[in-house]
């Protein structure tokens, strides 16, 4: 995994609550064998419409999702994270993200940053007045920022401390934990003969 | 001071706990399908990693198979190549697999309770949201994204933060004919669908004990649809009985070794959970939804709501766009909503027990002309049972569509799909814009409705029915 710092891109306005999954990315383009190639999926159905926000020029080309709360809600398919990711994103911001986006999320590097709702909607209208406005987030000191002067927004985001430390170190999940694989063995000699198999019991 | 449920059973999996940093959980069971593995093997591939406990890791076929000439070959080769790269992963890394026209085959959270291998205590886990369904046997389950698949492929643990607890009491007993199906929605349109974020939810209280282990899975099932990281269950004698001489169970001093650790499974009455909800039986009727989350929830018996009915702005946003993609109009009655397509099935009702209720209220009736009526088992197995008990020539008879196990309908990824515009009264857990097929119109249902409905071509009780004539 790339190590995340920061990140300046244009921020795009998608004014909706729960954004599931299925919206991001149908279960028809779950298809593919690989991480790969999921942006043609991204937010399908609705592309389909011309006034949808990623069918305009300045906002077309956006890293920066800011969405409405409970984004990422239903299934746990991570190819909503890749969708994301394909397509360009390098972070989301919303009031509420659900557990397993957030934890799919913090996986595959992209940045599920948690805000204030009064953050969002002032971005909304930023936005939006601005089209092509970029927005800054810097993971080292947890901070959202975007426009200059007087009406300038800077307010902080939430992580989880974990997860924000893998993510600035880019580090690869599995190799922390095989580096603990003494501790996985001692528990496995402990577990009760009872528990069920699923060959050669 | 005394643990709830949950706590007992988290304790029992941590590995390593460190401050700072999430806990070290064991995973006890982890199940597999086409869909969110094939890029956890690649991962293990590329970094020249094994599958640490094969013996611990059960795979079937269900998300994108079809459910019609299951043993030609799969006519979309995309969803081939997909299925195809399942069974060479699994043979590769010495997997257990039931792959289409096995007997064991079916929707994986069907699949698993049936063999024996969901048991009380247990941490269970697979890449679908709808893994919560085992926690009706008193497990931690929960669905995992694909990365987490490949962690616990090459581990067999999961980093894990350990998530607050939340306590459901259901007091006194589910009217007559109120299933469970109608009391997971009517507590998800109480919640919204964010109310049980960060939580495990225990789910107790008299209705509760009262359900069977197929009512308890549908309630489980749900709880990712509040938001819940895991829905749990004690586990007591019902639960017993349903795992004794499953294939997979404990036998002979095992099982008793097993019994009488499960009975020490439940919440100590001195303790204390982070959050509770109570909510009445008697209050649950049969509820629907109308909108495109499974929040969006009224009783049958009422009308679509006026979003200027909601307080919060964006509720009343998401009613407008809700009412829109569903071409319904506020104050219409829900009963007199005409349905296109009804579907019996999916991990939330896609039981033996399912399909017994739907057969017994269809049974000398005909599916309303200019409606069609789908029947999925969700196994083999639970196909099988049906056969054997003839429910398969009551749908026959009454002009239903009798299909092979798989997820189907559930979400429009196999065959099984809606068309634009098109309606359904659906027994499955998701309701969202195109979730059963590009612009496709949702309601949940339970199976009861489902059925009436099928006869009755508008959303129905069995209540409304006309007795049958035989």
């Amino acid at each position: 995994m790339e190590k995340f710092t920061t990140h300046t891109g244009v921020g795009v306005p998608l004014r909706r609550s729960n954004v599931d999954t299925d919206q991001i990315i149908p279960a028809v383009y779950l298809k593919r064998v690989t991480r790969t190639g999921f942006e043609d999926g991204l937010f399908a159905a609705w592309r389909n419409d011309p006034e949808f926000v990623l069918n305009k020029e300045p906002y077309a080309n956006g890293s920066v999702l800011v969405a409405g709360p409970d984004f990422g809600t239903g299934s746990s398919r991570e190819h909503a994270v890749w969708a994301l990711q394909n397509y360009g994103f390098k972070v989301v911001l919303s009031a509420r993200f659900a557990d397993i986006f957030r934890g799919n999320s913090g996986k595959a590097g992209l940045l599920a940053a948690q805000v204030d709702e009064k953050v969002v909607e002032r971005l909304w209208e930023y936005l939006e007045a601005n089209p092509g406005a970029e927005v800054s987030v810097d993971l080292e000191s947890r901070t959202v920022r975007a426009g200059e002067g007087a009406d300038a927004i800077e307010d902080t985001f939430q992580i989880d401390d974990y997860t924000r430390w893998r993510l600035l170190e880019g580090l690869d999940d599995i190799g922390i934990t095989l580096g603990h694989a003494d501790d996985i063995a001692a528990y496995e000699a402990g577990r009760p003969s009872w528990k069920p198999v699923t060959q050669g019991a | 001071m005394g643990r709830t449920l949950a706590e007992k059973v988290w304790d029992e999996h941590v590995v390593r706990s460190t401050p700072g940093e999430p806990d070290l959980l064991y995973i006890d069971l982890h199940l597999i399908h086409e869909v969110t593995s094939p890029q956890a093997f690649d991962g293990l591939r590329l970094a020249g990693r094994k599958v640490r406990r094969p013996d611990l890791t059960l795979a079937t076929e269900d998300h994108n198979v079809p459910t019609v000439d299951w043993d030609k070959p799969i006519a979309d080769p995309v969803s081939k190549t997909q299925v195809d790269t399942l069974r060479k992963n699994a043979a590769e890394f010495g997997v257990r697999l039931h792959p289409l026209g096995d007997v064991e085959q079916g929707i994986v959270h069907v699949v698993g309770p049936q063999l024996g291998l969901t048991q009380p205590g247990m941490t269970i886990v697979c890449g679908d949201s709808h893994t919560s369904t085992h926690g009706a046997f008193g497990a931690i389950a929960f669905g995992i994204g694909t990365s987490e698949v490949e962690h616990v492929l090459a581990t067999q643990t999961l980093p894990q933060a350990r998530p607050k607890t939340m306590a459901v009491t259901v007091n006194g007993s589910l009217p007559a004919g109120v299933t469970a199906k109608d009391l997971i929605l009517y507590l998800i349109a109480q919640t919204g669908t964010g109310g049980g974020q960060g939580y495990i939810v225990e789910y107790r209280g008299q209705a509760i004990e009262e359900l069977s282990m197929e009512g308890r899975m549908t309630v489980c099932n749900m709880s990712i649809e509040w938001g819940a990281k895991a829905g749990m269950i004690a586990p007591d004698d019902t639960t017993f009985a349903y795992i004794k001489d499953k294939p997979e169970a404990p036998k002979g001093a095992e099982w008793d070794a097993a019994v009488a650790h499960w009975r020490t499974l439940a919440t100590d009455p001195d303790a204390t959970f982070d959050k509770e909800i109570v909510i009445e039986a008697a209050d649950v009727t049969p509820f629907v939804t109308w909108g495109t989350n499974p929040g969006q929830g009224v009783p049958l018996g009422g009308a679509v709501p006026n979003p200027t009915d909601f307080e919060d702005p964006s509720d009343r946003i998401a009613a407008e766009r809700a009412l829109e993609y569903m071409g319904l109009e506020a104050g219409q009655p829900m009963r007199e909503i005409k349905v296109d397509t009804v579907f019996v099935g999916s991990c939330t009702n896609g039981r033996i027990e399912d399909l017994r209720l739907a057969a017994d209220i269809i049974k000398g009736h005909k599916v309303a002309e200019g409606t069609r009526l789908l029947v999925v088992p969700g196994s083999v197995r639970v196909r099988n049972q049906a056969i054997e008990e003839g429910l398969d020539k009551v749908f026959i008879e009454a002009g239903a569509e009798w299909r092979g196990a798989g997820c189907s309908m559930c979400l429009g990824m196999n065959p099984d799909q809606l068309a634009p515009q098109e309606r359904s009264a659906s027994t499955s857990n998701r309701n969202f814009e195109g979730r059963q097929g590009k612009g496709g119109r949702t309601h949940l249902v339970s199976v009861p409705v489902a059925a009436a409905t099928a006869i009755r071509g508008t959303l129905s009780s069995p209540a409304d029915l006309v007795p049958a004539t035989v």
